[in-house]
Order: structure tokens, then sequence, then C-alpha cells
């Protein structure tokens, strides 16, 4: 194209200061496939004859039975020794086909099938999907609502961040911590079963608002959670800061540079790890996370230890935000936590069960749907895995055309290769934990 | 934050459609090229989302020029099917500045039979699984692309099955 000759063309320049001239050439970052795995073993064994031993690599099949790989994510690994050649991720054991699902369901009726796609954030997935379509129907959401969804995300981060850390610090070798984690993470469950009046699947932030009012008293128990959480977050680095193991298990592993994590589309807190200073919230805010003082954790470590400060600096921040959103939350006790607009959210039992009116709209909305008006839109908020983003397609009618899930893991993932070629393959372990992937929200 | 020009004059509506609306919305010397030139289809600004259709023979060149211009990150890459119209596929490419703070859809539509265009991984490697997957899941094929198999179907599978054509419950 000739527009594009004109340009000066190697400076390949990121906002981050980071050039990729002097790195790996943008080809060369392309992962290889399973098959290119294979071939290339079979292509370093030396002909059958003087030595059979030497020059051989072998090729290792970690997964997708691997409890270190967290879920079914099935790597083939091509092995020199214990260095490692090359590596491929192979996935979708876990394909359920949600986006083809979602295209036979009304709009309202996708939200629980987003709860199962990040299963330890479920309702960033709710978040991110209600946002998108809120904004092709051009909802207005009542400030009350805005301000339980933002402490709830918050409190997803946590609950997620507790699972990374209790399954990675278990796959170093470090078990307690994980029983640590876990006592934590069931208050919180606790926490999301009262609210919703399920553990995980939660299915609370809705379109136009959130699901049901917060029982009396909730307020009280995150207020518990969270007084007594920074202390257990001591607690975790009490048993790992200082431990030679977790250290050395750590520190220079599963480097990944700015330039690196941006060329392959790493977000969240493994881009964060490597510098740069990116984050959704503070950055292209939603849910009204500009009211909140916050500080984005970076790290200029670029390996898993460095991904390992962040997690727990964030999980401290998380808590701030929480305690934020419970003050503004008592002024502005009474408001409605749903916008005003009856032909779309349901009417509550008692107006559905006395009025005429809201009988008929709950009637239509759960036979009909509601129909969104056409065009397309796209979500984007900051989970706990990453930048996650929802592209719903309206074509005018109550079911979406099509719903496009973009999650941090999937492309987290294909940083992988960069980060463990010519390393160990007991680095491989870690650095699986450190880019903390959730396989439902990999393979959909 | 609100702009102040455009607080000062509210009488003027914005071109939500078309070149106009592509050269008020886009910043960066290597894109207003871009709109300019014989690539450019078509461009839309809704729910304060800029989305610029190009010919699928330039998308390489074109994610190129908005590279340049400080969209640096790549963020996802899927497909529409609007069976049964023609250009069937509607490829959406959805790209990120960092600096600006903005994003922009970047639409190449096309055709059902035999749809193909050519691989960005080499201006982007993390296009690598995303593409993949519309491949997989809608049968587009990608010029240039490494090794394009499938990625959430087993190899052996038959059919696309994010096509509209593609019964939900699948073939039985």
């Amino acid at each position: 194209m000739a527009f594009i000759d004109e340009l000066d063309k190697p400076k390949t320049r990121d906002t981050t200061g980071a050039t990729l001239a002097g790195f790996r050439n943008a080809e060369d970052m392309v992962i290889p496939g399973v098959e290119d795995v294979i071939a290339s073993s079979t292509g370093h064994h030396a002909p059958h004859g003087t030595d059979p031993v030497s020059n051989q690599t072998m090729i290792l099949n970690m997964g997708p039975q691997h409890p270190s790989t967290h879920g079914v994510l099935r790597l083939v690994i091509e092995l020199d020794g214990e260095t490692i050649v090359s590596l491929a991720p192979d996935i979708g054991y876990l394909h359920t086909g949600i986006e083809k699902t979602c295209e036979a369901k009304f709009y309202q009726q996708v939200i629980p099938l987003t709860d199962r796609i990040d299963y330890l954030a479920p309702m960033a997935n709710n978040l991110a999907y209600a946002l998108a379509v809120e904004k092709l129907l051009g909802l207005e959401i009542p400030e009350r609502a805005q301000v339980i969804r933002v402490m709830f995300m918050e409190l997803m981060r946590i609950n997620s961040h507790l699972v990374w850390l209790g399954t990675h610090a278990m796959d170093i070798g470090a078990l307690t911590v994980f029983l640590y984690c876990f006592r934590e993470r069931e208050q919180l469950l606790r926490i999301f079963e009262a609210v919703s009046g399920q553990r995980m699947m939660t299915s609370y932030i809705r379109i136009g608002g959130l699901a049901l009012e917060m029982p009396p008293g909730l307020t009280d128990s995150i207020k518990t959670f969270l007084d007594d959480f920074p202390s257990k977050i001591a607690e975790y680095e009490g048993l790992l800061n200082n431990n030679p193991i977790w250290k050395s298990r750590l520190q220079g592993v599963g480097y990944l540079t700015a330039a690196e994590a941006i060329s392959l589309g790493v977000t969240g807190p493994p881009l964060r790890a490597s510098g740069v200073d990116f984050d959704l919230r503070r950055d292209m805010p939603y849910s009204g996370y500009e009211n909140y003082q916050f500080k984005v954790c970076v790290s200029d470590g670029c390996d898993v230890w460095a991904r390992y400060i962040v997690r727990m600096d964030e999980m401290r921040e998380s808590v701030s935000i929480c305690h934020q959103a419970l003050t503004k939350l008592a002024a502005l006790e009474g408001q409605r936590i749903v916008a005003d607009a009856p032909k779309i959210i349901l009417p509550d039992r008692e107006q559905m069960k006395t009025q005429m009116e809201s009988l008929i709209h709950h009637f239509k909305i759960v036979t009909e749907g509601f129909a969104v008006p056409a065009g397309e839109a796209t979500s984007s908020i900051e989970a706990p895995h990453g930048m996650m983003n929802y592209y719903v397609v309206s074509d005018g009618t109550a079911k979406p055309y099509r719903v496009h899930m973009r999650n941090a893991d999937f492309a987290n993932l294909q940083a992988l290769e960069t980060m463990c070629k010519g390393k160990l393959i007991a680095d491989v372990v870690a650095v699986i934990g450190s880019i903390d992937i959730v396989l439902g929200a990999i393979d959909r | 934050m609100p702009d102040p020009q455009t607080e000062a004059q509210p009488e003027a509506p914005e071109p939500t459609t078309g070149k106009q609306a592509a050269l008020a919305h886009y910043i960066g010397a290597a894109g207003t090229k871009l709109i300019e030139s014989e690539c450019f289809i078509d461009a839309k600004w809704a729910l304060n989302e800029l989305t610029i259709e190009v010919i699928p023979e330039a998308i390489v060149a074109v994610c190129e020029a908005v590279k340049h211009d400080g969209y640096n990150f790549f963020e996802d890459l899927t497909a529409v099917d609007w069976y049964p119209t023609e250009p069937r596929f509607r490829l959406a490419y959805s790209i990120l500045s960092m600096g600006l703070k903005k994003r922009i859809r970047l639409v190449a539509r096309v055709s059902g039979d035999s749809p193909k265009l050519d691989s960005i991984t080499g201006v982007w490697p993390a296009a690598n699984f995303y593409e993949r997957e519309v491949f997989d899941l809608f049968g587009v094929h990608f010029a240039g692309h490494p090794r394009l198999t499938r990625i959430m179907m087993p190899d052996n599978w038959e059919g696309h099955p994010l096509r509209k054509d593609y019964p939900v419950e699948g073939y039985r």
C-alpha cells in the first residue's frame, strides 16, 4: 500500500518506551502448534548409530489431567534433558460453545452463562456483559447499584487472587498457604451466597442493575472481613516472603519484557509486573471507578516474583476500594438498585403480584424478552486476570446476534512459550501459576 | 472529561458516518492517510466507539498504520456471520492505544465462498490464537498464518460451529 511505504518503518515504538528492535521479530514470537513441536523433535533426533543418547530430545505431554496446569490445559513440551526446547499449549478440552449458546437465548438469559466462563470471578463476567448490553440500550444505572457493583468486583478480585495464591503456592510446594487462602475465601463465598443465593455462580449483576437488594447486616459482615483481611495478607507474606524455596523458585523465573508482553496481548497483573503502568479501572474507567482513590500496582521485575508482588499489593488496594465503597453506600441508603426501565428489568415480586401493569411487564419479559436496538458495542473491564471485553452485536431482536468474550487468560497463555523457552521444566509450573489462567475462560 | 471545544459549539452536530466521522475521531498521521486512501470504505461513530471499515486486502497495511499512530495493543479479533447476506463474514479487530486511552474497531468484510484474508500475526503475534479461533469456528482462512489449525474443536471436526447455518444442537 502506497501510504504505508512513506512511513519510516523500523521504529515500532510503543507508549511504554520499549522498542521491538533488538528483541525477537514479531514472526518469531508466534508460538508453535503441537505438530510444530513434534516435528521439531523428530528433526532433532540424531540418526541411529554412533551415540543414541546424545542429541536426542524428548516429547513430554503435560496435562490435560496434570494438577499444576490448573484445569484441562495440555502442554506438549520438547525437552533436552530438563531444558525446554519448545512448548505448545493445546486447548479446547473445556470448549462448551457458550458463544453459540448465547445466540439462542434472550439477552437476560445469557447472564447465567457468563458466570461459567471465568468461574473464579463470575461477577466480573456478569458486569462486562451487562455493561455492553446497557451501552446498546442506553440505560442509566443508579449510583447505588454502581457502588455495589464496584464493591463486589473488588471482593471478586480478592476471591480470585486467593485461589491463585493458594494453588500457586501449592504447586511450588507450600501446602499451608492453600489452606489459609481457602479459609478466607470461604468467608467471601458466604458473603456471595448471602447476597445472591449462590456461592460461585452468582448471576448477581444483571442488565440494568442488580438482581436483589443486599440483605440487612451484610455490610457489617463485609466490613468485618475487610478489617480482618489485611492481617491475613501479612500472614501469607509471613509464610512466603522470606521462604528460601519460594524465593529461589520465583525470582528470575519466567522473564517477560514490556515489549514482549504488549506484542503477545498480555494484560492484567502479568502486564503490570512487566513494568507497563496500565489499568482499565484508572485509565478507561467504568461503573464510576473514577470516584475512588487507589494505587495501580506496577513492578519492573518482569518475573514470576514480580507478579506475586503485584497481586499481593492489588489485594490490599481492593480492600481500600471496598472500604471507600462501603462509605459511599452508607450515604446512598434508599436509592434504587435498578435502572428505571420497566420493560427491560423484571419488577420485584411484591409489585408483580399486586399491580396489573407490572404483571404484564413481567410476563412479556419472561416470555418474549426485550428488544435491543441494532448495533454493536464493546465493554471492557479490568477483571482479576486482566482485560475482559464483551463484544455484543444486536440485530434489533430479543436475542443477541453475536456475543464474543475476550478473556485475558486466552491471550496471556500465548506468552507461556516466550517465558519458558530455554528454561527448566520445573519453571513451567511456576510460570503457569503466575499467569493465573482459568480454562473456563480460555475454552469458553 | 468534556472537551471545552465541543461544549462551546453545541449546535454543530458531529458526523456519525463516513469519512468525516473517521477524520473527526481518529488521531494520527498514518491513519489519516489511510482514511484518505482507497483502502477506506466506511466509518461509524456510535456509542463512543469508532468503527472503520476497510477493504480486506489492505488489513495488514491498515494494522501497521494504526500501530504506527500509537494504537499499540491488539485486543481482540472476532467475526460475525451475516448469513445469507454477502459479503457474509464481518471481521472485527479491536485495537487499543494505551497512550491515547482509546480503542478503534477495524472491520473487514469477506465473502462466503472461500473466505480469506491476510494474517496480521506479523504485526501483532497476539493475533495468533484469535485467528486460529476464527478459522476454527467460522472457517475464515488467514493467509500467512504460521500454523492455521483448529484450536477449540477436535482436528477431525466437520463444519464451523459459529456459522449461522450450523445448527445450535450440532449435526446429528
